[in-house]
């Protein structure tokens, strides 16, 4: 298989070149999916700390269908926020199909129950631990999730960084609902998916190995943060 | 205790500033054109939307699907244009009122492409149904579409014309992936199976393997295409006025002129039929 060498080349080549085109859908990429990894935490971390903190009757069974919606598939994810946001559907009048927004929404429901049924675990585990002293505290409930998310911070971090992963490699929801359009909704993924129906799997190759390195780079950048803090803190 | 949170912070005001910065609708000068993979995929839209966006500053963004999802996604008013390959759906579409009316414009041909080995002996044939008819009788792998696009359905009635059922066989030698061209063509190249496909879409395509055209020029091969504006009387939303410009635009002498002149490996690849005073 030459295509392998030939795509490693590809691949520094447009790097190397910072191909305009290639910087503008890295681009596009990198702001859905943050954007969607920015929603999602916003909502799915109060969600999984208050499933982890809150007793109230059909909380088992919240739990499970959180945790089950971490298996949405993104085709199904990507179908109806078609359906929602055409213009034959209610919020056809936002126009944001074919949109970057339209794309930020379809990821950002993926990905939310990942971070509130993750969330919810490491939370859960964190509260039995410190059940006593909030108990012995008296300590009110906002301020025991606050409290509790704080010292969970760089288990939520990797949260995050999960739910990022699963939004930047993911085609089936995006395709649908940005359309693969030139220059407006193409992201990495689609470019990708597109190369390959061209038959072009050297370039498609090139372009996941590029995504791949992106995703090194995030992951990265979040991890020296996270050391550089912690180091911080120890000082 | 404030120096742990300063880099969540400066993350959090990173991503804020995505938020704003995403475009929420596309600007006004714009449209949205629902059309099908082959004029994707063989180039001829970067070829030719330069030329109208530069000539009339509005630009065109392609939505690139099947035929059949093409249309559908046309009637729900998801777009401003419909350009695909399949006439009678094309028709039926203006019938039903979605449509302003169905302009011609450009034609190739298809053709079916298969392994060096040539395990039905149809290499060189013309006749398109008598072909397919070899196919089943040798029970050779043909990979279909299966997906209600343009080639899809022109696919089914050549079938039909060869007296195969192919339902029967669907699943053993007859196997419908479901997928785009592309990667129809990268499945069939992979498990050796005869293909249908139009010439651009083979021409551009870069994961030929041993394959070769084994059967073209049969006229019951020929793909027109077809051009239509969404009717703004029932969608509303329709860009009316540039979407009228982008049809007079293709139908006449600049984009057919653009259509004819765009050549890939030294090929023409549409040809440009569009009647001389743009009546179907």
């Amino acid at each position: 298989m030459q295509d392998f060498a030939e795509a490693f080349r590809l691949a520094f080549g447009l790097v190397a070149a910072m191909d305009d085109d290639l910087v503008e859908i890295i681009g596009l990429s990198m702001r859905v999916s943050l954007t969607a990894v920015l929603i999602a935490a916003v909502v799915g971390l109060p969600l999984g700390a208050l499933l982890a903190t809150v007793r109230f009757t059909g909380r088992a069974a919240a739990v499970v269908i959180v945790n089950a919606l971490m298996g949405l598939p993104p085709v199904v994810v990507g179908l109806l926020v078609y359906m929602a946001l055409s213009n034959a559907g209610p919020l056809g009048f936002l126009q944001f199909l074919y949109t970057p927004a339209a794309m930020i929404i379809a990821q950002s429901i993926l990905i939310t129950p990942i971070v509130a049924a993750l969330t919810r675990q490491i939370i859960e585990q964190m509260n039995a631990e410190y059940a006593e002293q909030f108990a012995s505290l008296s300590v009110p409930w906002h301020t025991r999730v606050a409290a509790l998310i704080t010292d969970a911070r760089y288990a939520l971090l990797t949260v995050l960084l999960a739910g990022f992963g699963r939004a930047v490699a993911e085609v089936g929801a995006v395709i649908i609902v940005g359309g693969n359009i030139a220059h407006l909704t193409r992201v990495m993924t689609t470019a990708i998916a597109l190369e390959t129906s061209k038959g072009d799997l050297a370039l498609a190759l090139a372009l996941g190995i590029v995504l791949l390195a992106i995703a090194l780079a995030v992951n990265g950048a979040v991890m020296s943060l996270r050391a550089g803090a912690e180091s911080r803190a120890h000082a | 205790m404030k120096l742990k949170h300063t880099g969540f912070l400066a993350a959090a005001t990173l991503c804020a500033s995505m938020v704003l910065a995403v475009p929420g609708m596309a600007e006004d000068r714009s449209i949205i054109v629902q059309s099908t993979t082959s004029t994707q995929n063989s180039g001829l839209f970067d070829h030719i939307l330069p030329m109208f966006e530069k000539a009339s500053g509005i630009k065109v963004n392609v939505v690139a699907v099947g035929t059949g999802q093409a249309i559908k996604n046309a009637r729900n008013c998801d777009g401003d244009v419909l350009f695909v390959h399949a006439k009678p759906a094309e028709e039926k579409f203006v019938a039903e009122g979605y449509g302003v009316k169905r302009f011609d414009v450009m034609y190739n041909d298809f053709v079916i492409v298969g392994p060096a080995a040539d395990p039905a002996g149809v290499s060189g044939r013309r006749d398109a149904a008598g072909s397919l008819k070899a196919i089943a009788d040798a029970e050779a792998v043909f990979a279909s579409r299966g997906d209600d696009s343009g080639t899809h359905k022109k696919e089914l009635s050549l079938w039909q014309d060869a007296g195969v059922d192919v339902d029967a066989a669907s699943g053993t030698w007859y196997r419908e992936t479901g997928s785009g061209m592309g990667a129809t063509l990268n499945t069939s190249v992979g498990m050796g199976a005869y293909a249908m496909t139009d010439r651009a879409t083979w021409i551009a395509f870069k994961n030929k393997g041993d394959f070769k055209i084994a059967v073209e020029g049969d006229e019951a091969m020929f793909n027109q295409y077809g051009i239509i504006q969404v009717n703004p009387a029932k969608c509303l939303n329709v860009k009316a006025e540039a979407a009228k410009s982008f049809v007079d635009w293709i139908i006449t002498r600049g984009g057919q002129s653009a259509i004819a002149e765009y050549k890939l490996d030294g090929k023409q690849l549409f040809f440009a039929n569009a009647a001389k005073e743009g009546a179907s």
